[in-house]
């Protein structure tokens, strides 16, 4: 819920700056709010088509681009969340992986596309299971957690995450698995 | 006056139960007012902020059951920031040290504390059935105080809320003599749950008639739960997943079978398609069904699931279902009375999932419909003024069009004939949402013909003061109204002061209202707390004698006995 709060800042500072003009009009604002893009997935902006300001543009000074309103359409977040989420996986858009942890009885699932490095991803997850995965290192790896994130890439191998370069993890993970203890210590980097 | 004892006025009291007949009785006389208060077990409190503890407890000495509402409804968009208020705490203390013998606690929209919770676990020892709804504040350790310490304990309700879920153990908390539960709801729950602990519970608990878990509840452990306690009425499957096994399908058929009672049915968070079909033989009995959640179910299984349901009186569902679902909906379930129907794509630039032409079908099939919200991307005056035509016995009528000013498809015009069709008509009308292009004229309607209209939301609508003007001065029954991103000003807001006393609460937000107007409102009205919400640039608003001109973004005013609050964040102004 935190990435979301700082999205509403970000997009609410054009919202509430004050002038003393119609809600709706601005000057030039309209291309800064499409560029205000938020962090998380479910706030993407739709580009304005020329078709939209016609349509609305009769009786009506500029209406606002479709970009992001606040609170707008009057859905929970909760319920927001939960339905972007399937039409984004079911769209093609962001890469969403299945994640498992040994010992927790359910997957979750989580768009790779989101996150723009490794520490990102782990701090996620930790969210996500609550556990902690202690510091990597090059050579002893997770270092101080019997937690240790894998995942499995594009040949059906299982290797530590962390060890390729972030881009290309992106393109050939295919699912995670966070392992427990003794399995993962004899996991090497692959091949 | 009285030509009989107190205790038998009393007792013909004890058949009012309604919070306004209440209060009307109370008004009779002073006698009437005395035996009212004493004998009144159910309190309400819609704005918390509108009385205090000390206040309630002078007053109902002896009720059980205490409902308050916090935050403003526009919170629920998040519009109103982290930290503006609604906070239970003092509340609790101060029942706490009081002789109250409570024994239920509503809250919505409020934030709660784990602190708060372990208070209340501690204090009252009846104590029997908490219900939250869209709170925030606490987490599961607050939970496991409850089932530790409230001995007599039948309903753990949590709605939507936003709990820290610290993957405790909090189920295994209830200690194993603890056999009182009738209803528990933790679906909102985002964590780990302990499935071995939650059978063992589900498994003592012979009273239990409501179950809704969370997402994290498998369909194996989900279909032992069900061979535990096949006298469920209400069952919320949590996620539904079925990763591996048909075996688990199987187990969970049989289950199902055997609950005869079950009525309600929700969840369906991560829901298998396939596996819907294990319900069929128990949807002839349901009267509720909640998919608004199963995002991944195609539109025809949905509609494979409701043909089945004859008997559904309230229906949740997504848009996914399409207009020909709901004329599948429309000709089956003749009982309906409640329909609500969520979008799937909130930019509203896709596929049109639903339209005027599912809304008129349902109108047509469903004669008992009295409750909607329907979310939709295009809709037509032609249709509205079908819908009122068909179902003049509207309660409720939510109309959410996607895209702000967005006028009839059809004929480009503004949607007021068609929302003003639907005021005419539905003379029991009290709550409404209108969206779509909209001028001053559908206020004009509105103003004029919904005379029993309570609560009113308005979002990019209206053209000049007028419009606000037609609402405030034409609906005698108005508690709640709330505006966002429409044209009216300080006009509008001063017009009738005294309006306001008449009303819960009124929410401005992206208008035309400035600082001037609020505090002039506030000079002429020190019966009324306005509060201006002003997150980013504190400073500013006083700065440089503009301040008058300047636009307020968010005004929250409502009524209050106990003046203003104590407990506001920096950001919130109130005069």
């Amino acid at each position: 819920m935190e990435n979301v709060g700082v999205c509403d800042e970000f997009v609410n500072l054009k919202a509430t700056e004050l002038r003393l003009g119609l809600p709706g009009t601005e000057d030039g604002g309209e291309e800064e709010r499409q560029k205000v893009s938020c962090c998380k997935s479910n706030k993407r902006a739709f580009p304005e088509t020329e078709k939209d300001i016609e349509s609305t543009g009769k009786t009506k000074p500029a209406s606002p681009p479709k970009a992001q309103i606040v609170g707008w359409p009057p859905v929970r977040s909760y319920r927001k969340n939960n339905i972007q989420t399937k039409k984004n996986e079911s769209e093609g858009q962001g890469m969403y992986v299945k994640v498992s942890m040994d010992g927790a009885p359910y997957l979750r699932k989580i768009d790779l596309t989101v996150y723009k490095q490794y520490p990102e991803l782990m701090k996620s997850l930790e969210n996500m299971f609550k556990f902690s995965v202690g510091e990597y290192c090059e050579r002893e790896r997770y270092k101080g957690s019997e937690f240790v994130p894998t995942y499995e890439d594009k040949d059906g191998d299982w290797m530590l995450v962390g060890d390729v370069p972030w881009e290309m993890f992106v393109s050939s993970c295919k699912r995670l698995r966070i392992m427990k203890g003794s399995e993962a210590k004899g996991l090497g980097c692959g091949v | 006056m009285n030509y009989f004892p107190d205790e038998v006025i009393e007792h013909v009291f004890d058949f009012v139960t309604s919070h306004k007949d209440r209060n009307s009785i109370s008004l009779v006389c002073k006698s009437w007012f005395k035996i009212e208060r004493y004998s009144r077990q159910n309190v309400f409190i819609g704005n918390c902020y509108a009385i205090n503890p000390e206040r309630l407890l002078r007053r109902f000495p002896c009720f059980k059951s205490l409902t308050l509402k916090g935050k403003p409804h526009f919170a629920d968009f998040n519009l109103v920031p982290h930290g503006w208020g609604g906070f239970v705490q003092p509340w609790i203390e101060a029942l706490a040290r009081s002789r109250v013998g409570l024994e239920e606690l509503r809250l919505k929209r409020m934030v709660v504390t784990d602190e708060s919770l372990e208070l209340l676990s501690r204090s009252f020892v009846n104590f029997k059935s908490l219900v939250l709804v869209s709170c925030e504040g606490f987490s599961t350790d607050g939970l496991a105080s409850i089932a530790s310490n409230c001995r007599h304990l039948q309903d753990l309700d949590l709605q939507e809320n936003e709990i820290d879920d610290h993957r405790g153990q909090w189920l295994s908390c209830f200690p194993e003599t603890y056999t009182s539960l009738v209803t528990l709801n933790f679906a909102c729950l985002e964590g780990e749950t302990n499935l071995v602990a939650l059978e063992r519970l589900v498994a003592r608990s012979p009273n239990l008639r409501s179950l809704k878990l969370n997402r994290a509840v498998p369909l194996d452990a989900l279909a032992r739960l069900m061979a535990c306690a096949p006298q469920i009425v209400d069952l919320g499957v949590g996620s539904y997943e079925d990763e591996q096994d048909s075996e688990s399908c199987l187990k969970l058929q049989a289950a199902i079978r055997k609950c005869t009672s079950l009525r309600s049915l929700s969840g369906f968070l991560e829901a298998a398609p396939h596996c819907l079909s294990a319900f069929h033989p128990v949807c002839h009995n349901l009267t509720s069904l909640n998919l608004s959640y199963a995002a991944e179910i195609h539109g025809s299984h949905l509609i494979k699931l409701i043909e089945h349901c004859k008997k559904l009186q309230r229906l949740w569902i997504l848009d996914s279902i399409g207009d020909k679902g709901l004329e599948v909906v429309a000709s089956t379930c003749k009982e309906l009375q409640e329909l609500r129907v969520f979008p799937t794509d909130l930019q509203g630039g896709g596929n049109t999932a639903v339209t005027e032409d599912g809304l008129v079908a349902i109108s047509a099939g469903c004669p008992k419909l009295h409750s909607i919200l329907y979310f939709c991307q295009q809709m037509t005056n032609a249709a509205l003024i079908t819908v009122a035509k068909n179902c003049p016995n509207f309660i409720r009528f939510r109309l959410c069009i996607l895209e702000p000013h967005k006028p009839d498809h059809v004929t480009s015009q503004p949607l007021d004939e068609g929302f003003g069709a639907i005021v005419q008509a539905c003379k029991n009308l009290k709550r409404l949402s209108v969206s779509g292009l909209l001028t001053d004229q559908v206020f004009l309607y509105i103003g004029m013909y919904a005379t029993e209209l309570e609560m009113l939301s308005i979002a990019f609508a209206g053209d000049t003061d007028k419009g606000m003007l037609y609402v405030l001065n034409g609906c005698k029954k108005m508690r709640k109204l709330e505006i966002r991103d429409s044209p009216f000003g300080d006009a509008a807001l001063l017009a009738d002061v005294n309006k306001y006393e008449t009303m819960r609460s009124l929410w401005m937000s992206s208008c035309e209202v400035t600082l001037g107007g609020c505090k002039r409102l506030a000079r002429k009205a020190p019966w009324l707390n306005v509060e201006i919400i002003n997150e980013n640039d504190n400073n500013r608003m006083e700065e440089n004698g503009y301040e008058g001109r300047q636009k307020v973004d968010k005004l929250y005013l409502y009524r209050t006995v106990v003046g203003t609050r104590v407990d506001a964040p920096p950001f919130v102004w109130i005069h």
